[in-house]
């Protein structure tokens, strides 16, 4: 696919496609075609932005995976809008839990942010998600340089955190979490692998003449 | 107390005479079954079979209203009070005993008395019901999660349903258990909780004037979703005591397991009784969403058992509750 094709056609598609849960959250909050948001929509609201920020940000953690899989190195083009997504949606999740489900009530929000694991680090991954938006501009990009994509791994840390905090509000039926801790560890392990196969010649050099030292040091 | 004493071992020889029609009935809705397959009835008859197999036609009850413990509050619409249930036989999310129960059968039923009391054995829900007459209350019902509503539930008091049964001085606790049907409740095919459900209550807690036996909501049977046919409303503790679809009480002398503690002793205790002071381990029970307030109205402060302090703090006069929580 060529790069303006996706522009002009894919990354519009996607971008709809990303809106779809909010705008179903505004179709149903007011009530249009006879729809509802439920007896609690507070709760409804809240874990629809909650799931969708979660699942957009296994799917852009997927890009770089499948562009490999299937040679369709287009894909990158859709990588920082579903970042981006990502980010709106567990930001959306966090202001309906502040203003809708606490009430702007200070007192609760603070201890329930220090007090409650699986709150604490849901609020960690929004905040480790914050730089990673504002650094997503091109400038941002060509002014870090080398030092972006550091930055940018932080995004594995926040999907395991994300992960988690989804599974450690469960009550007892775990399944769904268990889905998104096992796209995660197929994403992250993709990596590790990738990882450790672009390290192996380097460490396997020294011992090229075919009787392994393993007590050799390295230098 | 207004109760009709039977005679010892009354209630067991009603039962063993009305076990009969249980199998008539199931035979003549065998052969219904069977002549619809056959194409014997016509196709009104089958439709009318149809809807009864889905539970949607609730019954009217005869009843009156028990103004005593009846909140002023306005209760919560039908459709919230039978569209955000937690039934997990049925499936974990809010709509799924909604959307999951269809299948359920809820007549003809009958429940299994057994444990320290004279009288015990297998007794119709009608056997169960004959002697009491239906009252209306509305309650408040907190659930564990922190959400709340207002219900006008039709049943009877449990107690007098209980006393009918003479349990001994050995009875110290009553467990309950939940019907185990799997190909009914598909929630049950996996194990997110131990099948059966089971709960349990003090004696005092279950003889106290508060907790009632359920069976009916809005003045007319309960919906499959919401417990059908038969549950307990513990008003003034968590939504989870409050057993649903029951099939067995067991007078005890020992506390009972119950479900929930089993799968997390350290954040669903025995007791459970609502308490804003002591906190799920995971989230505050210092306040609660009503269900069915406006979007941007706040939650409103947890009260002490619910609110029905007055009438059950003595239960539990000397008890660390945060101990037995």
């Amino acid at each position: 696919m060529s790069p303006t094709f996706v522009r002009r056609y894919v990354k519009p598609a996607v971008f709809v496609a990303c809106s779809i849960p909010l705008l179903s959250v505004l179709w149903r909050g007011f009530g249009l075609g006879g729809t509802d948001l439920g007896a609690n929509p507070v709760e409804q609201i809240q874990d629809t932005f909650g799931q969708w920020g979660l699942r957009l940000l296994l799917v852009t953690l997927a890009i770089t995976p499948l562009k490999d899989w299937f040679r369709a190195s287009w894909l990158i083009l859709l990588r920082r809008m579903l970042g981006l997504f990502a980010f709106a949606y567990v930001l959306l999740h966090f202001l309906t839990w502040l203003l809708l489900d606490q009430g702007l009530y200070w007192s609760g929000i603070v201890v329930d942010i220090g007090k409650r694991p699986f709150i604490t680090i849901g609020f960690a991954a929004l905040l480790l998600l914050v730089p990673l938006a504002v650094t997503s501009t091109n400038a941002m990009m060509r002014r870090l340089g080398r030092r972006w994509k550091t930055l940018h791994r932080l995004v594995y840390p926040i999907s395991l955190l994300a992960v988690w905090h989804y599974y450690w509000q469960v009550r007892a039926d775990t399944r769904e979490a268990l889905v998104y801790f096992a796209i995660l560890l197929v994403l992250l392990g993709w990596r590790a692998r990738q990882l450790f196969a672009r390290n192996r010649p380097a460490t396997a050099r020294p011992t090229s003449s075919g009787t392994v030292s393993r007590t050799a040091p390295e230098s | 107390m207004l109760i009709k004493k039977p005679e010892p071992g009354a209630s067991a020889r009603i039962a063993s005479s009305e076990i009969t029609p249980e199998a008539v009935y199931l035979e003549r809705r065998r052969l219904l079954q069977a002549a619809v397959a056959l194409g014997v009835v016509g196709l009104g008859t089958a439709l009318a079979e149809d809807t009864e197999a889905v539970g949607s036609e609730q019954k009217s009850l005869q009843y009156t209203r028990n103004a005593r413990y009846s909140l002023n509050e306005p209760a919560n619409s039908y459709k919230d009070i039978t569209t955000y249930n937690n039934f997990y036989e049925f499936g974990s999310d809010k709509g799924d005993p909604a959307a999951n129960s269809g299948r359920f059968k809820p007549t003809p039923w009958s429940v299994t008395v057994a444990g320290e009391a004279e009288v015990t054995g297998t007794f119709t829900l009608e056997d169960i019901l004959k002697p009491h007459a239906l009252e209306e209350r509305i309650y408040r019902l907190r659930c564990v999660e922190a959400w709340s509503m207002v219900i006008p539930w039709v049943g009877v008091p449990l107690a007098n349903v209980l006393k009918r049964f003479k349990p001994t001085s050995k009875a110290k606790y009553v467990a309950f258990k939940t019907v185990y049907r799997p190909a009914e409740m598909p929630g049950q095919r996996y194990r997110s909780l131990e099948w059966p459900y089971v709960e349990g209550l003090r004696i005092d807690e279950a003889m106290h004037p508060l907790t009632l036996l359920a069976v009916g909501l809005y003045g007319k049977t309960l919906p499959n979703q919401n417990g059908a046919p038969l549950r307990l409303v513990v008003p003034w503790k968590y939504g989870f005591k409050s057993i649903k679809s029951i099939v067995e009480i067991n007078f005890t002398e020992k506390e009972p397991p119950t479900t929930w503690n089993l799968l997390q002793p350290s954040e669903y205790g025995f007791y459970a009784n609502v308490n804003p002071q002591v906190d799920h381990p995971r989230w505050s029970q210092a306040r609660e969403r009503r269900i069915g307030a406006p979007l941007f109205q706040t939650r409103v402060p947890t009260l002490m058992f619910n609110g029905y302090e007055k009438e059950v703090a003595h239960l539990y006069r000397g008890m660390d509750l945060r101990r037995f929580y």
